[in-house]
């Protein structure tokens, strides 16, 4: 490695092309805002956001307001962003004004669907948090593996397989055994990843690939053949919602973040245990220098293909619990491929977020939020086709992939397999 | 009293090369040992082979008297041996608290890293040993002196008594060479014995109590610097005499043949690299563009070779607008260009000989008929630069990788000086080479100089700036901060330059 000095003069360069083609967006979106939704609004109609999830006991009245008033206001916001944008320039606070626009932008597509009608807006969110799950979880696992140097695109696979076992064995002994099998099948499948990227050396996206085929083909053949002929072997039954005592008796916030399963709660613990594990210990400390530079790692004694090992098992295990969620957290029961490309866009979190467990998780709520709005708008007055909506969550991924919001720092030694000379 | 270090018989065979042939090395207790010899003599190995990077194939490695066996790193830092190697072992977007710490790390709790702990002890090393640096700071943000420095506290940190260097002052400014020596006077006055490895005559002779000498895997010979001179040392280094002073006829410039105004270049993290720079380049004068590494040189011989557009400013090529020419159009025009990285920008490893040496005439006749390759007209052509510029190679078959870095050099010198050229961008053109091929690619630059081409000649090691030099320009952060005439300047004065202190 090279190690080139940063000339300290050169200051950050915002190119001003950038800032003026920010600005016109600002404006476009405004725009959008204008022409789609105020222009069909008739003023004097209402709009109400429903405050409480179904089935909740923390009751939060309604949100009712005027659509056309609410529609101007943001029009208004938009427009004195966006100038400002174009006369001074937010620097390098773009990206969040970016972010707040396009918030606005959302919440007026929602303003303007519910006029006239009521949509849940708690329930939109809880949802959201819901679909979050297996994309945190999964980015997670990528985290592990990628933070200590090793790519793995094979968590969709991985998840899947994890369903599979979850579904299985769920059904035949109870839905704990069911979750350890699953993250069994987890750690199996990273110990396959580990042992073709680490000893064999193997290209590290042919193998993932390997592994995301032959769990589709293995899980749908098996499934075809088994569980969904004999429906006794695909019923594993779910966990149960559990309130967390006071934090879910918070009107609005409770029953979005604190009335769910078993694996939500996980989210969160494993949210600030990978945190702290990854960036304040002597063990993430290792683990990161090994992604980093494995041979400044080497030179001071860390075993840099055992840490591997360990974070490619790890991180196996967790796409195997995120896989769980699916069966035991989610819908119950099996179907072919039922993941859907979830493993992906959890990589896609991954990447969001930086490599960061917050970032991750933060990527993850957005992700889930376009899954969850897909689900909803179906029954607003939205003319679009129900089957263009399900593609919500990938437009936004393919979206914030394509760099609007900025580029990450990905582990310097990604993929590249250590070989002592 | 027992040396502290004692090496016996060391022998390391690699694939075709025996890198270290019964090597026997001694080094008492707070003495300064240098490790002369060319690259590829074996130094680095036998120094990883101490670290318990490389396992021996024979030898034997006594630690005060005391015969020791080294398998792993932690072997050779468990026996008090540290080093700093030649490409520094830092990650750079951890802080300094973390990259010293790493592998022996402050705990408590069972696994929660005490930074604060740590960082307390580096401020301790550093008031100790005169090595100021922040703990907090990250490495990336770091010059590259600074960053030797935290290399040095790594190894002070646990506690090694022998300290390797690998090549230290490669990277550093003068100013920043003279801060090591002080730094290494310093840890020697603690009892710290060094290894100090290096191909510079002159610092060996400045900095060392003992020199020992390898040449092709051997050891020619341990010397002082009282009892050798740098002509005896380049000699034994070498194998024969060599010519340590070039000589060359005063410059005749004539017009101006490279024209650079108000040039702006970002670079791959779009941060301005080069900031407004203008200077001429004549035909028959060499410009010597000096610098430490990373202060723009790179993305400036990108910008006057059209591999890198850049944002502002303008490139005149013999009174034609080039600013945003490609790299064919500049060599179209008579620009020929060694670039700094040879492997990745100027060679194909994977190609042969004969067609590297075609690589930018390929489609001309008569190499070219129509859309085919005549390849006859390439291997004559192949044969006769082979002979003419003194590559060796087995055939003009064999392919680039198995060259030595020196003799890839020459195909490339080859390749460029074999056409009419009018401008010689010649980047790092030493870099990494011995000083048999170096006295060679400087007697071609000078050569070229006198036919009356006009050359850019870009590197980071003064003495080749100072020695090839008619004009020299230095370039601090992006800027060119003066330009001067190689006669009227010494050598501490553009170290001074280099390091930003502007001319009055």
């Amino acid at each position: 490695m090279t190690t080139q000095t940063m000339t300290k003069s050169a200051t950050g360069y915002i190119s001003p092309t950038r800032e003026r083609v920010m600005g016109v967006l600002f404006l476009i979106i405004a725009a959008a805002i204008w022409v789609f939704f105020i222009r069909n609004t008739t003023p004097g109609v209402e709009t109400t956001f429903g405050m409480t999830p179904g089935g909740s006991q923390v009751q939060t009245p309604d949100w009712v307001f005027e659509t056309y008033t609410a529609l101007n206001i943001l029009l208004f916001l938009s427009i004195a962003l966006a100038v400002y944008q174009l006369v001074r320039g937010f620097k390098r606070y773009t990206n969040i004004v970016l972010g707040v626009i396009s918030g606005f932008f959302i919440f007026a597509f929602l303003a303007w669907g519910a006029s006239g009608l009521s949509l849940n807006l708690s329930g939109l969110l809880r949802v959201m948090v819901i679909r979050s799950v297996p994309l945190t979880l999964g980015a997670f696992s990528g985290i592990l593996c990628e933070r200590s140097g090793v790519f793995n695109i094979a968590i969709e696979g991985m998840m899947l397989t994890a369903a599979f076992c979850a579904a299985l064995f769920g059904s035949l002994v109870n839905i704990w055994f069911g979750l350890l099998t699953a993250m069994i099948s987890g750690l199996v499948l990273g110990g396959v990843l580990a042992v073709l990227a680490i000893k064999y050396k193997v290209n590290q996206i042919i193998a993932g690939t390997v592994i995301n085929i032959f769990a589709t083909g293995l899980t749908s053949f098996l499934s075809a053949k088994f569980l969904q002929k004999y429906q006794y072997l695909n019923n594993p039954g779910r966990f149960p919602t559990w309130d967390v005592p006071g934090l879910s008796q918070i009107p609005f916030i409770g029953p979005i973040f604190f009335s769910h399963n078993l694996f939500v709660y996980a989210m969160y613990i494993l949210l600030i245990v990978l945190t702290v594990a990854l960036f304040y210990t002597r063990w993430g400390l290792r683990l990161r220098s090994v992604g980093e530079h494995p041979k400044a790692a080497d030179t001071l004694g860390i075993q840099v293909n055992r840490t591997r090992y360990m974070a490619v098992l790890l991180g196996g295990t967790m796409a195997g619990f995120a896989g769980a969620y699916f069966i035991l957290g989610s819908v119950g029961r099996f179907d072919e491929v039922l993941t859907a490309g979830r493993g992906f866009i959890a990589l896609a979190a991954m990447i969001f977020g930086n490599w960061n467990p917050f970032g991750a998780f933060g990527a993850g709520l957005l992700f889930g939020f376009a899954d969850s709005l897909a689900g909803k708008l179906t029954i607003l007055r939205v003319p679009i086709h129900n089957k263009f909506l399900e593609m919500a969550p990938y437009i936004v991924t393919m979206i914030v992939l394509a760099g609007i919001i900025g580029r990450g720092q990905p582990p310097a030694a990604g993929g590249q397999p250590y070989e002592k000379e | 009293m027992a040396p502290i270090l004692e090496l016996r018989g060391i022998t390391k065979q690699f694939p075709g090369v025996l890198a270290n042939d019964h090597i026997d090395l001694t080094l008492n207790q707070g003495e300064v040992l240098a490790l002369l010899g060319e690259n590829g003599a074996g130094k680095t190995t036998l120094m990883n082979i101490l670290y318990g990077l490389y396992k021996p194939d024979e030898g034997e490695i006594f630690v005060r008297g005391k015969k020791i066996d080294i398998h792993s790193p932690s072997d050779a830092i468990a026996q008090g041996i540290g080093m700093v190697h030649q490409h520094f072992m830092l990650v750079p977007v951890f802080t300094v608290t973390d990259n010293v710490m790493l592998g022996d790390e402050y705990v408590r709790g069972g696994g929660f890293l005490d930074r604060r702990r740590a960082a307390a002890r580096i401020r301790e090393i550093s008031r100790q040993y005169n090595l100021q640096v922040d703990p907090d700071a990250y490495i990336k943000d770091l010059p590259v002196g600074l960053q030797q420095r935290v290399e040095i506290i790594k190894l002070l940190f646990r506690e090694a008594e022998i300290l390797i260097l690998d090549e230290p002052t490669a990277v550093l400014t003068p100013q920043e060479v003279d801060e090591l020596f002080g730094i290494m006077k310093s840890l020697v006055e603690h009892g710290k014995s060094i290894i100090f490895i290096t191909h510079k005559l002159r610092e060996v002779m400045d900095f060392s109590d003992r020199i020992t000498v390898i040449r092709a895997g051997k050891v020619v010979g341990t010397t002082t610097p009282q009892e050798a001179d740098q002509n005896k040392l380049a000699a034994m280094m070498v194998g024969r005499q060599i010519e340590l002073q070039i000589e060359k006829k005063p410059a005749e410039p004539g017009e101006v043949v490279l024209q650079v105004r108000n040039l702006k270049v970002l670079d791959s993290r779009n941060l301005i690299a080069v900031n407004d720079v203008s200077f001429d380049v004549r035909a028959g004068e060499i410009l010597g563009i000096a610098g430490v590494q990373g202060n723009g040189q790179t993305e400036l011989v990108r910008a006057v070779t059209g591999l890198l557009h850049p944002i502002s400013g303008e490139i005149r090529f013999l009174g034609k607008k080039v600013t945003h020419a490609t790299p064919k159009e500049f060599f179209e025009l008579g620009a020929a260009h060694i670039p700094e990285d040879r492997q990745k920008d100027g060679l194909v490893l994977t190609y042969p000989v004969k067609d590297n040496l075609v690589l930018n005439t390929y489609y001309h006749p008569p190499f070219a008929r129509g859309v085919m390759l005549h390849q006859p007209s390439i291997y004559t052509n192949a044969e006769e630069l082979v002979r003419k510029f003194d590559i060796r190679t087995p055939s003009v078959m064999t392919m680039l990788s198995s060259l030595s870095g020196g003799n890839q050099q020459k195909v490339i010198v080859a390749r460029e000086f074999s056409r009419p050229i009018k401008l010689l961008v010649a980047s790092q053109p030493t870099r990494g080479l011995d000083v048999g091929s170096i006295e060679y690619i400087h007697h071609r630059l000078v050569e070229k100089r006198d036919e009356g081409c006009a050359v850019l000649l870009v590197s980071t090691e003064l003495d080749e700036i100072m020695e090839l030099s008619d004009r020299i320009a230095v370039m601090y952060r992006g800027r060119i901060i003066v330009t001067v005439d190689a006669k009227e300047v010494t050598k501490e004065q553009i170290g001074l330059y280099m390091a930003g202190v502007v001319p009055a």
